[in-house]
């Protein structure tokens, strides 16, 4: 099993003015599109909203196979949403057999909500795809900023998500070991029921917390060796700078959530 | 001596237990290193040298006696960021020093916590990279890189804090020969040209040969200080203790013993070779 060949973050380096976006203003962008994908009510408003994501695709140079990629794993959660709505909505019905009842209401709803979850999907793929993960939990630090007044610990949170992030790859390398070392032990890893499978993981799960823990201590050591005390006093190399691009970015998404509610307030 | 960067006097460290104190790991270690100086400290297993490391930035404190960095006593939780500014550290695992996932982000954590400015660090990390040569890495993902690779990484982290002095706690014993060289070059050139301190921790004997000073370990004393090639003559002394010497010394030592009136300054496989080629001339 190549584990090593996942690749998490799933960030596409590039140059593109979508990439160089200020992360905060996506972030913010993204949100605003997610709100307006549901307050959506009407063809026309999916129809806006498909465009523009078309159109920050294509910015982007993100290759639209690459989203679809990233819809493989939700396609039973589509499905599914799908028959349920169909079924489960009442209204004028449309074909019955049995206890089933498809409505027209029903295939409109389930219309509506793939189309959702799909659009959202490929929002939140484009951000990760077009943004450093350093990036976005910079942007997450500095927009949760206001959130230290109540006592949240936002600096340590986003220094444990950026050492997470650091770490998976090296963590999945060691997975890696282990399970090699455990087959030439005569482990058997890929056979047996559930029950049996998720036995044979044991040997696996120890040897790797075990190295995790000492992993962690000696990390601990060498961040206190480079002077590391907390968020206070902390400086970054790169800042982020609002520039006049990332405010209309914002604004623009914020206009769109807003005008959407707007129609939608009135049904359409 | 108020000259020296790091002073430890009659140092002695045990681990407490609930059973009581343990016998001391250290006991009684007095070292004091100069600026500009390469030191080695070798010893084998247990012999109490990377205990001996971890107090030169107050990782450890001391159960007895006291160690100086610059004058200002590690026990002064006060000056702790000022100690650790000062004195460097690189370990031995590249893997668990690395805190970032692009190595100029890791290379700026240093001067980050310090609350150096932001064009200031800029700078900062750029000559620290340049330092090691890994410029061109610089927007790499570490997990990427090779074993010396990353350790040249974890010691442009340190540099870039500006130190006055690095201590190394078996920079390679992870790495593989090519790796190990390409820290050992690394080192060698920044303690030449930057006149930067040196303390390497070592069980590697082609190593410690490549300092200016060699302090041998066994059971938490020091047991030889001097000049390697000095240290080496005493062959039949250090391989009691369960250390063996360099091989060109080693074979110099064979030459002896076999009644060939040879030196055993030899630290290098040309000098020896240059005293074979004295010899049959």
């Amino acid at each position: 099993m190549a584990l090593r060949d996942i690749t998490l973050g799933q960030f596409f380096p590039g140059t593109s003015p979508i990439h160089s976006l200020d992360p905060r203003a996506k972030l913010v962008a993204m949100v605003c599109y997610i709100v307006a994908l549901f307050l959506g009510q009407w063809f026309v408003t999916y129809a806006i909203l498909l465009l523009v994501l078309a159109v920050v695709v294509a910015v982007s140079t993100v290759k639209p196979k690459a989203l679809v990629r990233g819809l493989k794993p939700v396609v039973f959660i589509l499905v599914f949403t799908a028959v349920l709505n169909m079924f489960y909505t009442p209204g004028e019905p449309l074909v019955s057999f049995w206890i089933f009842n498809i409505t027209k209401e029903g295939i409109l709803h389930a219309f509506f909500m793939v189309v959702r979850i799909v659009m959202l999907i490929s929002c939140t793929f484009l951000l990760t795809y077009t943004t450093s993960p350093l990036a976005l939990t910079d942007a997450l630090e500095s927009l949760m900023g206001p959130l230290k007044k109540l006592r949240v610990p936002v600096h340590e949170l986003s220094m444990m998500m950026s050492i997470a992030l650091r770490f998976i790859p090296t963590l999945i390398e060691e997975t890696d070991k282990i399970m090699s070392a455990q087959r030439a032990r005569g482990a058997d890893l890929d056979s047996g029921g559930l029950i049996q499978r998720a036995k044979a993981l044991i040997p696996l799960l120890v040897p790797l917390f075990i190295s995790a823990f000492r992993r962690a201590d000696e990390l601990a050591t060498a961040m206190e060796c480079r002077c590391y005390h907390g968020g206070e006093g902390r400086t970054r190399m790169k800042q982020l700078h609002y520039r006049p691009g990332d405010v209309l970015f914002m604004l623009g998404a914020s206009a769109l959530a807003v005008s959407i509610g707007v129609l939608g307030h009135f049904g359409l | 001596m108020a000259q020296s960067i790091i002073r430890t006097d009659k140092l002695v460290f045990r681990y407490t237990t609930e059973a009581g104190a343990a016998p001391a790991v250290l006991d009684g270690v007095s070292l004091s290193v100069r600026p500009g100086e390469f030191v080695a400290v070798l010893g084998h297993n247990g012999s109490g040298k990377s205990t001996l490391a971890k107090h030169l930035n107050a990782i450890l404190l001391p159960s007895g006696g006291k160690v100086y960095v610059d004058g200002m006593d590690t026990c002064d939780e006060d000056r702790l960021l000022d100690i650790r500014r000062q004195v460097g550290m690189v370990f031995q695992n590249p893997d668990n020093q690395i805190v970032a996932s692009v190595v100029e982000e890791d290379v700026a954590f240093g001067p980050e916590n310090l609350g150096v400015p932001s064009a200031e660090i800029r700078q900062r990390v750029d000559a620290a990279l340049a330092a090691v040569g890994m410029s061109e890495y610089a927007r790499h993902a570490p997990h990427l890189l090779s074993g010396g690779q990353k350790q040249r990484v974890a010691i442009a982290g340190v540099l870039a804090m500006r130190p006055r002095c690095i201590v190394l706690d078996e920079p390679t014993a992870m790495l593989d020969p090519v790796g190990r060289k390409e820290v050992l070059d690394t080192v060698r050139l920044l303690n030449r040209e930057q006149d930067m301190t040196v303390v390497l921790i070592t069980h590697h004997m082609d190593e410690a040969a490549q300092a200016d000073r060699l302090v041998v370990m066994h059971d938490g004393h020091i047991v030889a200080d001097d000049r390697p090639e000095l240290v080496f003559q005493n062959v039949d002394g250090l391989r009691t203790l369960g250390l063996e010497v360099p091989e060109p010394v080693a074979l110099l030592y064979e030459l002896r013993q076999a009644g060939v009136d040879v030196p055993l300054t030899a630290l290098t496989v040309d000098e020896c070779a240059a005293i074979l080629r004295k010899l049959l001339a």
